[in-house]
């Protein structure tokens, strides 16, 4: 039996009230090894809150010639974005 | 205004200090007796970090995995910032302008009072484990112990080691239940290593006069009364781990009144020279 | 520089009129300074170019925990020995990272590891020279981290996504590291007598093997040329051997440490100092095995991983065991 570790990706909330990011993967034979090798491996320098460890293979991502059709859409509502409309100087700011 | 006290000596500055962080007179002001107990108290505490963080050292760069390569040097380097703490105190107690690198690299074996435990050699990375837990599991109820210390300082130290020796301890706990629960070869090993150390453990629970001095002034607990808790814990972690706890209570000591394995001399040969050869050079 | 001599695939650059429109496309969007990101298309030489240079990397910064790992248990005071062995547990995590960035090319860490266990990957070949005496972490922070942050700090830029990350998370955490080795020197430079002695020493054993770091001149090589229109290379050889020089030899007069090299001097016209370069002939030694600590170095390399299979495999076991014995209790 020599089959290698599965591969986690790690993610880390660097402070309270931010969302969790990702900072890389390491390889752990099961989740909870994982978290500990996490807080090893990705908070030497105290840069974590709170840790998620995925499965790499668990994680369905969408495919790159998907980047069309899945992103552009939102690129033309431009009315989501605030600097769409123009209010005058003097309503103050908005 | 409120009358101050002479800050011109410095002595009086300091007592006033003191007195605003609500401290007690230093135990080593009191009795001579009670200096020499609590310089022994925490030498025997700075060396056993000492050594074992200098033993885990050696891992560096050859641990079977990365990951564990990394997670090993952590423990290593809290250990090393223990030592600093605590041999750091040593110093300033004697009160010989002694520090903690001349404490750590100037002394010679009979003069070191860690445990024998922790000078064994690492052998492969189970028996390091083992090693790690059986000193785990007693290292953080010490430390919490002393946490109650009526010495501000030595509470203060184990506050902070504490929260360190807690990952140790959940960390090593983790690895030897998963590697006596593994594979055949794993659990094998790992039982060889708990027999072979076995013999080294007792050696934390038999206190002498130093302690039981220091255990009256309510400044660190005997060794005995850490007895319970370890037994306790380490009997429901090899159960778990499906190891067997080894029959005999035959105990090897010395190391904390100064007689050593041989195993010490080379550590000490390798960690010192340095300093031996070059006295007085700053590094 | 950590990856040396990394052979592109390719016979160098293709003409844009015989790019497929697939490669054509790939190519602007380097051009644009778009990051690749793994699952995206992309030339399969580019592909393997990269898991050649990253994996090489990788095990430079593996191989590399060794000969300063040598120094831990020696080290003279306690800050220096948590202060070295903290640096060089930083090593082991940047070999992590950048595996991790070279699997996303689908090559598993096992089979890199089999790759250099085998010697079939290579290394810096200057790991494979001895630590001798205490200045010699002062020499290989200043010199060797100080080398390989020359060419890690352009590399942040690098084409590829997951490796561009991870030096921009390396050359964060590296910092510190060129400044101890220096910090280290200064207390040898200005110490005693025996201790400018030590540095000096340091200095004329690593000087030139520092130099062999940013690998011989590429200027003609076409695989450097490839490697330089796909941004996974991004200065020459020379222009990194040259700012090093540049940037050395100021600090060297500082510490009063003589540069082995009787011919170094400033160049007003260029703006840059003239130096000898390195015996190449003992470069291509080194990478053939002939260095003073290869078979040491790979050696424990070897034996580490060996040794350890129990270690991974009791691991995997219980890992089993442990979700089996969840899954009958879910099934219950």
């Amino acid at each position: 039996m020599s089959s290698e570790w599965p591969l986690w990706e790690v993610f880390i909330r660097g402070q309270h009230g931010l969302n969790h990011r990702h900072v890389g993967s390491l390889h752990a034979p099961d989740a909870e090894m994982a978290i500990n090798n996490a807080r090893d491996v990705y908070t030497r320098r105290n840069e974590g809150v709170s840790i998620w460890v995925v499965k790499a293979d668990d994680i369905t991502a969408s495919s790159p010639s998907d980047k069309g059709p899945l992103f552009e859409p939102s690129n033309s509502k431009v009315y989501r974005h605030p600097t769409f409309y123009d209010i005058p100087d003097e309503v103050g700011k908005m | 205004m409120p009358s101050l006290p002479d800050m011109a000596t410095p002595d009086a500055a300091a007592r006033a200090q003191e007195q605003a962080a609500g401290q007690t007179a230093r135990p080593e002001d009191t009795a001579p007796e009670m200096r020499a107990a609590l310089f022994e108290g925490l030498l025997r505490l700075g060396d056993n970090t000492l050594i074992l963080g200098h033993r885990v050292s050696e891992w560096c760069g050859h641990a079977p995995v990365l990951e564990e390569d990394i997670a090993l040097a952590n423990t290593a380097l809290d250990m090393i910032g223990q030592t600093q703490l605590w041999l750091g105190l040593a110093g300033e107690v004697e009160g010989q302008g002694r520090s903690a690198d001349d404490l750590a690299y100037l002394r010679d074996v009979w003069d070191m009072r860690n445990l024998l435990l922790v000078e064994r050699p690492n052998g492969d990375f189970g028996a390091t484990l083992m090693r790690q837990f059986l000193f785990d599991a007693w290292h953080l109820p010490m430390l919490k112990a002393l946490m109650r210390s009526s010495d501000q300082r030595i509470a203060d130290i184990a506050e902070k080691a504490s929260k360190e020796v807690s990952y140790h301890l959940e960390r090593s706990t983790d690895l030897v239940v998963r590697l006596g629960d593994g594979t055949r070869e794993s659990h094998a090993r790992m039982q060889a290593a708990l027999d072979d150390i076995w013999p080294y453990t007792g050696e934390m629970f038999i206190g002498d006069g130093h302690d039981a001095h220091l255990a009256e002034a309510g400044i660190m607990p005997t060794p005995e009364s850490l007895r319970t808790e370890w037994d306790a814990y380490v009997d429901a972690v090899l159960r778990e781990a499906t190891l067997k706890r080894p029959e005999g209570d035959f105990a090897h000591k010395g190391g904390r009144q100064g007689t050593h394995t041989e195993h010490l001399g080379f550590i000490l040969a390798e960690m010192q020279w340095l300093q031996r050869a070059y006295p007085g050079a700053k590094w | 520089m950590y990856a040396q001599m990394v052979k592109s695939t390719g016979q160098g650059v293709t003409p844009r009129e015989e790019m497929t429109p697939e490669e054509q496309a790939f190519q602007d969007r380097i051009d644009a300074d778009e990051k690749i990101e793994p699952k995206d298309w992309m030339p399969e030489g580019y592909r393997k170019t990269l898991i050649r240079q990253i994996s090489q990397h990788a095990h430079s910064e593996i191989v590399g925990q060794l000969p300063e790992g040598n120094w831990i248990t020696r080290a003279p005071t306690l800050e220096r020995k948590a202060i070295l062995l903290a640096k060089v547990q930083d090593e082991a995590g940047h070999g992590l990272y950048l595996y991790c960035a070279a699997e996303t090319l689908g090559i598993s860490r096992d089979q890199m590891y089999e790759q250099l266990h085998s010697g079939k990957a290579k290394y810096s070949s200057i790991f494979n020279y001895p630590t001798l005496t205490w200045a010699d972490m002062g020499a290989v922070g200043w010199l060797v981290d100080g080398a390989a942050i020359m060419n890690q700090v352009p590399l942040q830029r690098t084409s590829f996504g997951p490796y561009s990350r991870a030096m921009i998370r390396i050359c964060k955490e590296e910092s510190f590291h060129q400044r101890q080795g220096y910090d280290i020197m200064m207390k040898m430079a200005f110490g005693t007598e025996a201790q400018k002695r030590m540095a000096q020493d340091a200095l004329n054993r690593f000087w030139y093997p520092s130099l062999m770091m940013f690998g011989p001149s590429d200027k003609d090589s076409v695989h450097s040329a490839q490697s330089m229109a796909w941004k996974i290379k991004i200065n020459t050889n020379d222009e990194l051997r040259q700012k090093f020089v540049d940037q050395t030899v100021p600090q060297a007069e500082y510490l009063g440490l003589t540069i082995p090299d009787p011919d170094l001097k400033w160049n007003e016209e260029s703006g840059h100092y003239d130096f000898t370069q390195p015996d190449w002939n003992e470069f291509f030694e080194v990478l053939k095995g002939n260095g003073p600590c290869n078979k040491e170095r790979l050696g424990a390399r070897v034996m580490a991983w060996e040794e350890g299979a129990w270690f991974r495999e009791g691991l995997s076991a219980h890992a089993e065991k442990a979700a089996a014995r969840r899954a009958a209790v879910a099934a219950e």
